[in-house]
């Protein structure tokens, strides 16, 4: 079966000065129409770097990256992106900032109103629809840049570490809300993110990136039920899966930064 | 209500203080210690705001000093009269000058020449700063020009202004125009390199054009910035005016205040002045009331 997205051979270089350095190393990377996967790795794996290629924000240096079988060459809104914070338009309103994309494309008002509105219901976000951004607490700022992106109706959701700005409390409630709004879209997700509990809790797979260069090194399948709530974060399925991909970073980030102690 | 505890391994530990002097810091001397600050002063903390009496009353006597200063030197005549008139003889020369309506007919030949000059300057300096803000290339083909111009004193243009332009209008609009065109166009584009990229590289993942970026990405923006600039540069723009003025009028501001010089009606010069300064303040506030109501989305 092919992907809605592919990666092969995927290689990233930087420029710095006159040295060349390697962010991403011949990564290949699958993901099937509908599936929720998740990217962690220690910083310095070039994780958002891999999300700014795949949105087409930033060129690859080797290797093919393609959307249903088509080579990206820039962004488009097939792929959306949500990014960690503050990309919202701070003079719109909510309800302006999820037409955002759809007020560029050939619709009628009533049209477009429908789709608007059904995705603020879907974010619960219908009473907050004439507020401005600066008056939404940084949770509610998500839900609206991810309804902006999915109003779009992108192939891929790309998820560049949306929760990291959040307390722990509102993070949490935010995991159990893009599970939800996964499971009612249908979309296919790709999320960048440095929890590793959160990457258990809401891909159905885990993608794990060593760092210098960012590599990959493993794919963990989650087989947890599709309906998940926060307790699950305490049944040992959840537990043990969680510290092999820690352990995996773990051990990966020892051998790379103290090269003396590798040997021991 | 008892606090409820769990009792893990390392319970002995944590009641523990450490007394020992840490390996490695046996000799050091102890820390010295600063006297506390006093409490500051309400009026003066740094960054903090003040009551609202102590605002107004602070604002009213900024006025009030200066004035009751020039009621007290015209008054105790240590001044001579012909060169710093009291308040009363330049109020009734004022009124004096809008009876006649000569200080009406000044007032708005002089806002007609901002309007034209600055209005063009505005005109040309607000898309060029866009271009110049949003594209290196801009800013790499005009910030070395544009830098360079605006440091050529605008009143140094006058002379050649008038062998270009003459003595009439022209001339007195172009020498606004030059005076405050290239601030504008660099504090725009200052403006525009504000948009975060981030904001910019996500509307690209909505779907839209670069052109569509611009006009409903860094325009929208920046707007309320681009109005601070101009409001920063029509107080420049008030200014030389004035200057442009001096020099062969029939009619203006400017040109009543060199004609009251002539027969030395100080009380009429300032008279003048003080009608300059209301209306610039006048702009200076409708500009900020409409950035309030354009920029209500940043604060």
């Amino acid at each position: 079966m092919t992907g809605v997205l592919e990666l092969r051979g995927v290689t990233k270089d930087y420029n710095v000065r006159d040295r060349t350095v390697r962010a991403i190393d011949d990564l290949d990377l699958r993901l099937s129409r509908g599936e929720f996967v998740c990217v962690v790795g220690a910083s310095g794996s070039g994780k958002s770097t891999l999300l700014s290629m795949i949105a087409g924000l930033t060129r690859v240096s080797g290797g093919e990256i393609t959307l249903d079988g088509e080579p990206v060459t820039g962004p488009g809104p097939d792929r959306g992106l949500v990014p960690q914070a503050g990309t919202l338009y701070p003079w719109r309103t909510v309800e302006r900032n999820v037409a955002f994309g759809l007020e560029l494309l050939p619709l009628d008002d009533g049209e477009r109103a429908r789709r608007v509105d059904w995705y603020l219901a879907e974010t619960g976000l219908s009473g907050l629809r004439r507020s401005l951004p600066r008056q939404l607490s940084g949770g509610q700022q998500q839900r609206v840049a991810i309804a902006r992106a999915l109003a779009c109706e992108p192939e891929v959701l790309l998820l560049d570490e949306p929760l990291g700005a959040l307390d722990v409390q509102t993070k949490e409630d935010m995991q159990v809300f893009i599970r939800q709004v996964w499971k009612d879209t249908g979309a296919t997700v790709l999320m960048v993110t440095h929890d590793v509990e959160e990457a258990v809790f809401l891909g159905e797979r885990v993608v794990v990136l060593a760092s210098d260069p960012g590599r990959m090194i493993a794919e963990v399948a989650v087989e947890l039920p599709t309906d998940r709530d926060l307790a699950i974060k305490r049944v040992p399925t959840f537990l043990s899966l969680r510290a092999l991909i820690e352990d995996l970073i773990r051990s990966e980030r020892r051998s790379a930064t103290v090269p003396g102690e590798a040997t021991a | 209500m008892k606090p409820l505890a769990v009792q893990g391994d390392a319970g002995a530990d944590t009641t523990r203080r450490r007394v020992n002097i840490p390996q490695g810091r046996q000799g050091w001397p102890p820390l010295p210690r600063r006297a506390r600050p006093g409490r500051t002063r309400s009026l003066l903390a740094i960054r903090t705001p003040i009551p609202r009496a102590a605002r107004w009353t602070l604002t009213i006597l900024s006025l009030a000093l200066p004035l009751l200063a020039w009621i007290a030197l015209s008054a105790s005549e240590v001044v001579s009269a012909s060169f710093l008139p009291s308040p009363q003889a330049v109020l009734s020369a004022g009124f004096e000058m809008a009876r006649s309506g000569e200080l009406l007919s000044d007032l708005a030949a002089t806002a007609q020449r901002v309007l034209l000059g600055f209005g063009l300057a505005v005109l040309i300096s607000v898309p060029l700063g866009i271009f110049m803000g949003a594209f290196p290339a801009g800013q790499a083909v005009l910030e070395p020009v544009i830098g360079l111009l605006r440091y050529l004193p605008a009143s140094a243009f006058i002379p050649l202004l008038i062998i270009w332009l003459g003595l009439g209008e022209p001339s007195k609009v172009a020498l606004l125009f030059v005076g405050t065109v290239f601030f504008n166009t660099l504090m725009t584009a200052d403006v525009v390199r504000t948009v975060p990229r981030s904001l910019i590289d996500v509307s690209y993942t909505l779907g839209a054009y670069r052109n569509e970026v611009l006009r409903k990405v860094v325009v929208p923006h920046s707007l309320p910035g681009i109005i601070d600039a101009v409001r920063v540069n029509a107080a420049a723009a008030w200014n030389f005016v004035v200057v442009a003025e001096l020099v062969n009028s029939t009619a203006g501001l400017g040109y009543r205040i060199v004609r009251a010089q002539r027969f030395l009606q100080t009380d009429r010069i300032f008279a003048v002045l003080v009608v300059i300064g209301v209306a610039g303040v006048a702009i200076d506030v409708a500009l900020r009331l409409l950035r309030s109501r354009v920029g209500r989305w940043a604060t």
